[in-house]
């Protein structure tokens, strides 16, 4: 077997078994995004705090989980854990490790976002008597997510293909499948063939999504020069498709 | 405790108390110091602006012209004296802040649109999140105050659409749709292009016409003489002198109110 076979790489990609691996890395990858974005919320916030407790504990976190591996976090939740009595399941233990771990990272995108929103827009909105709720919900936070984007784009590309390292503690996602189709079969550069496929058209799947996001939340900075041309015209053609 | 809740809880009568309520100055500030570390943005700062009144405040730059106005809204907290505004005291209470706040307009300036919403979403957010209006009427009210500084037909652009001075008159429109009794200008034209400097001067002369009481820090001293009741002088956060317009420009007191105006006047 001194050849690449594309028939058995082909094959591989449409293999039931490989594909159910895929939606698996969908799962984790999703599940530890909003998990991470929720938890890397609350520890921006600790961070942005003025109680030094709290933006204390925020640091270590965020300094803990950034200067470890993902892949010794993994394995001390599953294998780790249990020496004290604290048992998981396996695709949970995967799912703690990757939001412990996102969470971190997604945290220091948060609080950069909210600190590139400048002073005078929170001035604004305190001279208007708008409630902390209001200033957060409608002035911050919109100018903010519109500035965590590019970065969050990065560090979920980064996310999906770091839910590989879940294959080390037996989740069976798309590598840990691969692997075990390859020991199956000897073909390895077909199998891992089928799986770079997949990676490959998951992160673009996610570039795509990742430029439509962008383009929504930017439209009233990116739009400003085309609305300036477009609105006249348009209004013009709306009037002659009536008449 | 307010002056404002002190006068109707003694139950006066309701002409007499009108009449005191008139009495009662639209900003009190007494001994205000603030300091920034080691630096003293205000030195013991007396000032009371009467209702309907309008006050240029000048000086060199960082005299703490600024920092007084901030503090009339507690953008910036004042950290010794006493400052009234309209009779309530701003004790750093959330509920006497917000008071305040109500009763004040600011425009600052780097104007301070919001860039994400529209003209009108700007104008129409305050009255509908804080004085719980219906979209109908804030936008009512909104359009109202935007042809008043005449710009309606900007409504529906973002604030990067329009020119330096069209973004100011907004944010002098969206201020006025709280309905704000003190408006308070800090360097509104400062950072605009000169050929922009007199719509949005314009804008608050008429304002200013209609007996809207201001406060105004500003380099404009043309808009100082033509509008303002008194100048206020700072200069190394304290008030050097104050007096009427042409008084100041003539016969200013202090030597350094005579070099200042030396600088600026060519």
């Amino acid at each position: 077997m001194s050849h690449f076979s594309p028939t058995a790489a082909v094959n591989y990609f449409f293999n039931y078994f490989l594909m159910k691996g895929v939606l698996v890395t969908i799962g984790l990858t999703v599940a530890a995004v909003i998990g991470g974005l929720i938890l890397g919320m609350g520890i921006a916030l600790m961070r942005m705090s003025s109680n030094p407790v709290l933006s204390g504990f925020s640091r270590f976190y965020i300094w803990f989980f950034r200067g470890t591996p993902l892949l010794i976090q993994l394995v001390v939740i599953y294998s780790g854990l249990p020496q004290l009595g604290i048992k998981f399941s396996v695709i949970t233990c995967a799912l703690v490790g990757l939001i412990l771990n996102e969470a971190a990272y997604l945290a220091e995108i948060v609080r950069s976002g909210f600190m590139a929103v400048s002073a005078g827009q929170r001035e604004a909105a305190w001279a208007l008597s708008l409630s902390p709720w209001v200033t957060f919900r409608r002035v911050t936070l919109p100018q903010a997510f519109r500035l965590m984007i590019p970065p969050l784009g990065n560090s979920i590309n980064s996310l999906l293909k770091a839910t590989s390292l879940a294959s080390v503690i037996s989740v069976e996602e798309l590598m840990r499948r691969s692997d075990m189709l390859m020991q199956e079969h000897f073909q390895i550069l077909e199998v891992y063939a089928a799986a770079t496929a997949y990676y490959l058209i998951l992160t673009s799947v996610w570039d795509a999504i990742q430029r439509r996001l962008e383009k929504h939340f930017g439209r009233s900075s990116a739009a400003k020069s085309r609305r300036i041309a477009a609105t006249a015209p348009v209004a013009q053609t709306s009037v002659e498709a009536r008449a | 405790m307010s002056e404002i809740s002190m006068n109707t809880a003694s139950g006066v009568e309701g002409a007499t108390a009108q009449s005191q309520l008139r009495d009662v100055p639209a900003v009190r500030m007494e001994a205000v110091y603030k300091h920034y570390g080691d630096f003293t943005a205000l030195d013991q700062v007396d000032l009371k602006v009467a209702k309907g009144e309008k006050i240029v405040v000048c000086g060199p730059s960082g005299s703490g012209k600024s920092t007084l106005i901030r503090c009339i809204n507690h953008i910036e907290k004042h950290d010794e004296g006493l400052i009234y505004v309209n009779g309530v005291e701003l004790d750093h209470q959330r509920k006497n802040i917000d008071a305040v706040r109500r009763d004040t307009g600011m425009v600052f300036q780097s104007f301070n649109l919001f860039p994400h919403m529209t003209v009108l979403e700007n104008c129409i957010l305050a009255p509908m999140t804080v004085n719980g209006m219906s979209e109908a009427e804030a936008k009512d009210l909104a359009m109202h105050f935007l042809t008043k500084v005449r710009i309606p037909d900007q409504a529906e652009k973002f604030p990067g659409q329009l020119s330096g001075g069209q973004q100011q008159r907004v944010a002098i429109a969206r201020a006025l749709c709280m309905r704000p009794k003190i408006m308070l200008f800090d360097e509104p034209t400062s950072a605009l292009d000169p050929e922009m400097v007199k719509e949005v001067l314009e804008t608050m002369k008429k304002l200013a016409e209609e007996g809207m009481t201001m406060l105004c820090v500003t380099h404009e001293m043309g808009f100082a003489r033509e509008v303002a009741d008194r100048i206020v002088f700072m200069n190394e956060g304290k008030v050097v002198e104050q007096a009427a317009p042409e008084e100041f420009f003539q016969h200013p007191k202090s030597e350094r109110a005579r070099t200042f105006l030396d600088q600026i006047i060519h």
